[in-house]
């Protein structure tokens, strides 16, 4: 077990291309972290040089205090998961299981002990004598898992391991990975690309962007306070709205009408660089049927009507999607957002993604009367994506990053 | 296409026997031309009157086609197992590693094994000549190799490439050297394509006529194709039909061998290597 | 390790990276594995084929024949014009060009119809597999022997039962047929499979949509299957002109030449051994590998065939 420190590492390429800008993180002995991003963002690579498998082009990496840059993946002491699973075709799980331990020269028994006792916690006793061919794609997972730990490495790393298990294993294994790495309580390093599995599993997650790093910070903190646009694009699920907003006097001018401004709001756009064209973002759930919202509540916010284009009833809530006419929000990091999604393919959408209560009985096609929390609003500049309407605590976080 | 309607069933076996038959007449005539009598050669008939095991017992009494049976077998064993060791570590670097000049010695291989064989036959001639390699096994062994060489770093590259490249990651995560890594992890996935590859290089060298009847020049070096040519009018056969029937039939059994226990490997090696590349 | 590591320690971290400083310790040595795995097959290749190529070159440009050594003497393009003002290389420039031209045209036909066979028959798919590598793997020599007994009057099956009275391979038209026959006989097989490999690139979904979009079994094959074989009909093409333009053994055996069957493999050889004339066997050594050359290079330019193993043959796909 381990600490991780990356000091301003760099992946620069031989055709010059850099994949990783000068990262700065520290994983503190036991912890979980995920690093998250769309494809490109660099956390593959990251990942493969904390590794070993890829060079790093300057900083430098210490694992345990110890400078571990020149040092051979089989000398760093850490173990790792792939997307593929990786498994050794020829061997059977349990030789796949034993082939670490195998190298490093253990006595037979002690092997047997340790891929005995792995099997047992990932439930794979019947099958060491089965080749990875026969199992199924769960099962190879855990198979992958096992190897990594029988070893008790000082860190495991993980490629997205889950990804190419159907979305109701994928779910299963997340719970138990989680609870893997408590049990075990090893510095882990977690890279995946879906949102979900980093709130879900990091006791910290990474988002990283074109090779550096938008933010870093424990699940609720990232969902909450997004430093920019991005994080804010990029956490949570259905994503945050955007809405094109300008500010005036003491009104804030958008497609879905006037929002007076809060003290909040009013201080974060005090600043006199403030611009006077922003964006305004709003996560569904901070949205209500504006029939069920009590009197003492409806003061906080902002009602308005719209159009219903389309109800999802999920037993739990209702997502409903209404019309909103005007312009679309226009910025750099909308668009990274976009073309990840594969958004670059639709139209744009002049949809508002909204999450009411079960009880509301809005219908499709006809109006709504919605309500909006304006205490969760945030406010983005638009030219360089950071959040206004961080207080300055937080904001002093974004310009670290 | 699920649905096997007897029609169709026998449409395909039709189908599929003309294949058959197409391919295996030219065969069963050079057998049964080998199984004749002297009497019975010359009547057309294609199936022997008289079956007789005469030409075989005849040619293995001949040095000359002991000899050069012997020659075919050695050298295109020689070769083979060169140009399959050349072959591998060349197609290991072009599909694992990344290095300048890769590209051209793809394309090196690429001309060779376009390149048209009679043009090398002047110069080599010449070459092995002063050289003093000229009728010795090495005078063949060299031009083969060459001319295999492509054909083995075509192929092997294309099995090389279907091993995912992240188990010899996974091999150095888990604790494993370069060398370890390859031995334990990627050579035991690579040895049914060096033995594909074995069996594609080893049926070039043995079907080669061109290079074997221009450098050559004596029984010593001389391999079974071009002795069949020989057997025409030497002194020792009076009609050398049967003979070189059985003889042909000889150098055929290893072929047939190979396309019986290996058919399946026979045509991976050659569609990926031809095509995938 | 302590080597690497010393020779780590001795060039600091590279600050400045230029394109130089950015290759690490791990990719040089990869760089140095990489040449040092390909050296071997590289300089095996280039010394028996460049060194030669360019001997014969300067072979050509001499008087050089091996019954009067003496007589050796440099004379520039003269031999080039003797070649191509003669007859008989031109003859037998006409009959490789013929042999190679109607015996690619009948295997890309027949070759397609095997490997529909081989790909989609429902029975017996083994059994054809291993009987069409059969012609593939056979030694062309024996093959052609028993064609030329099957055709030789009296002995052979097919002599007596087509041409009763004639010899068809003492006939310049009946030899070439023969020649072509054997030709297409050995080598459709292996056309076949690389249209195979092709085959099997064509989504069965693709083929399945375009029937539910009421495409008839020779539309599904033209419009469908044939734009997606493209690269591998071009490949095989490629690979069976360039083969069948060096047509030897067949021909040896056959007919030996006789009668003006001659390929320009066969006269090339017949200058040299018989003749031993080496400047003139070189010359047309020199002028075969230039045919090749443009072969290669039209269909190259023309049809766009990507060289198998390049990467944008892969990238294609």
């Amino acid at each position: 077990m381990a600490d991780i420190v990356l000091d301003k590492v760099t992946k620069k390429y031989p055709d010059g291309t850099t994949a990783v800008h000068e990262i700065d993180l520290e994983i503190a002995d036991g912890e979980f972290i995920i690093l998250v991003g769309p494809s490109g963002c660099g956390k593959s690579t990251t990942l493969n040089m904390i590794a070993g498998l890829e060079d790093i082009s300057s900083g430098e990496l210490r694992i345990a205090g110890e400078r571990v840059n020149d040092k051979a993946p089989k000398d760093r002491d850490i173990a790792m998961v792939f997307q593929s699973y990786a498994l050794y075709p020829n061997m059977t799980v349990g030789e796949n299981m034993a082939f670490p331990l195998k190298l490093a020269k253990m006595p037979k028994a002690e092997i047997d002990k340790k891929v005995a006792e792995a099997a047992k916690v990932l439930e794979l006793t019947e099958y060491l004598n089965r080749k990875p061919a026969n199992l199924s794609g769960g099962q190879r997972q855990r198979v992958a898992m096992g190897r990594a730990i029988v070893r008790s490495p000082k860190a495991f790393l993980m490629d997205e391991p889950l990804s190419n298990l159907d979305a109701k294993l994928r779910v299963q294994m997340r719970t138990q990975v989680s609870r893997l790495q408590k049990q075990l309580n090893t510095t882990t390093v977690y890279v995946t690309h879906d949102q979900t599995e980093a709130m879900t599993l990091g006791d910290r997650v990474v988002v990283m962007r074109g090779g550096y790093i938008q933010q870093v910070g424990d699940p609720q903190t990232l969902y909450d306070n997004p430093h920019n646009l991005f994080v804010a694009g990029f956490i949570g699920s259905p994503s945050m709205n955007f809405l094109p907003a300008t500010v005036e006097e003491s009104k804030l001018r958008t497609p879905l009408g006037d929002l007076p401004l809060g003290d909040r709001v009013r201080r974060a756009l005090s600043g006199a660089d403030a611009p006077r064209q922003v964006i305004l973002g709003i996560r569904p759930e901070h949205f209500e049927d504006a029939r069920l919202i009590e009197e003492h509540q409806r003061a906080k916010g902002f009602e308005f009507t719209a159009p219903v284009d389309l109800v999802e009833s999920m037993g739990s809530d209702k997502y409903v999607y209404l019309t909103v006419e005007g312009e679309h929000a226009v910025a750099a990091d909308l668009e990274d957002l976009a073309a990840d999604a594969g958004g670059a393919d639709l139209p744009p959408q002049d949809n508002l993604v909204t999450r009411l209560s079960a009880e509301s009985r809005v219908r499709d096609g006809a109006d709504a009367r919605v309500w909006m929390n304006l205490d969760k609003i945030h406010l983005f500049d638009p030219r360089d994506g950071h959040n206004l309407t961080l207080h300055e605590g937080q904001a002093a976080g974004v310009n670290a990053a | 296409m699920a649905v096997e309607t007897t029609s169709a069933k026998v449409k395909w076996g039709l189908l599929d026997a003309l294949v058959v038959v197409f391919a295996l007449i030219p065969v069963l005539w050079i057998v049964s031309l080998s199984f004749k009598t002297a009497a019975t050669l010359t009547d057309g008939n294609f199936i022997p009157r008289e079956w007789t095991w005469d030409n075989y017992k005849l040619i293995f009494q001949t040095d000359q086609f002991v000899r050069a049976l012997v020659n075919s077998i050695g050298i295109a064993l020689i070769s083979t197992v060169i140009a399959v060791v050349l072959g591998t570590m060349a197609a290991y670097a072009i599909s694992r590693l990344d290095f300048p000049g890769k590209k051209a010695l793809v394309g090196v291989s690429l001309l060779i094994a376009m390149f048209p064989q009679v043009s090398l036959v002047s110069p080599l001639f010449n070459i092995e000549r002063n050289l003093g390699i000229f009728d010795t096994w090495l005078g063949l062994i060299l031009p083969y190799i060459t001319f295999a060489l492509p054909l083995a770093i075509y192929t092997l590259s294309a099995f090389f490439k279907q091993i995912p490249w992240d188990l010899e990651k996974a091999a150095k995560m888990d604790g494993a050297t370069q060398g370890e890594a390859f031995r334990k992890v990627i050579a035991p996935l690579a040895a049914p394509g060096v033995f594909t590859t074995a069996i594609l290089v080893f049926i070039f060298c043995w079907n080669d006529f061109l290079f074997a009847i221009s450098l050559t020049s004596t029984e010593q070096s001389r391999t079974v194709p071009v002795a069949l040519s020989f057997f025409t009018g030497a002194s020792q056969f009076e009609d050398p039909t049967g003979a070189i029937s059985a003889a042909a039939v000889v150098i055929t059994i290893p072929i047939i061998l190979f396309v019986l226990f290996f058919q399946r490997r026979i045509v991976a090696g050659l569609t990926s290597g031809a095509v995938k590349g | 390790m302590t080597v690497v590591s010393r020779q780590k320690a001795a060039s600091p971290e590279a600050a400045v990276p230029s394109r130089r400083a950015g290759l690490s310790e791990g990719k040089k040595q990869e760089r140095r594995l990489g040449w040092l795995l390909c050296a071997p097959a590289a300089l095996v290749m280039v010394a028996v084929t460049a060194y030669p190529i360019l001997y014969s070159i300067w072979l050509s440009l001499q008087r050089y024949d091996l019954k009067f050594p003496e007589n050796r003497e440099f004379i520039g393009l003269a031999n080039y014009a003797t070649v191509l003002t003669n007859n008989y290389w031109w003859t037998a420039f006409g009959v490789t060009m013929l042999i190679t031209v109607i015996s690619v045209a009948v295997e890309l036909v027949l070759g397609m119809g095997l490997a529909l066979i081989m790909h989609r028959t429902i029975i017996g798919r083994g059994l054809v597999r291993t009987s069409a590598l059969i012609p593939y793997g056979i030694v062309t020599v024996v093959a052609a022997f028993s064609w030329r007994y099957a055709w030789t009057p009296g002995t052979g099956y097919l002599a007596n039962l087509f041409s009763p009275e004639g010899a068809p391979l003492t006939e310049r038209a009946s030899a070439l047929a023969i020649i072509i026959f054997a030709e297409i006989w050995k080598t459709t097989p292996f056309m076949a499979l690389l249209l195979m490999a092709g085959l099997a690139l064509v989504p069965d979904d693709l083929l399945k949509a375009a029937s539910m979009d009421g495409a008839s079994w020779w539309q599904r094959f033209t419009k469908v299957m044939l734009p997606v074989m493209k690269p591998a009909i071009l490949v095989a093409l490629l690979f069976r002109t360039l083969d069948a333009f060096r047509i030897f053994d067949n021909i040896y055996v056959l007919s030996a030449g006789a009668n003006e069957t001659s390929s320009v493999s066969m006269i090339a050889y017949n200058n040299l051994m018989k003749g031993l004339n080496l400047g003139i066997g070189s010359t047309m050594s020199v002028l075969i590998f230039l045919t090749v050359a443009i072969i290669a290079f039209i269909f190259v330019k023309l049809f766009g065939t990507a060289a198998p193993g390049s990467d944008d043959v892969d990238g294609r796909r």
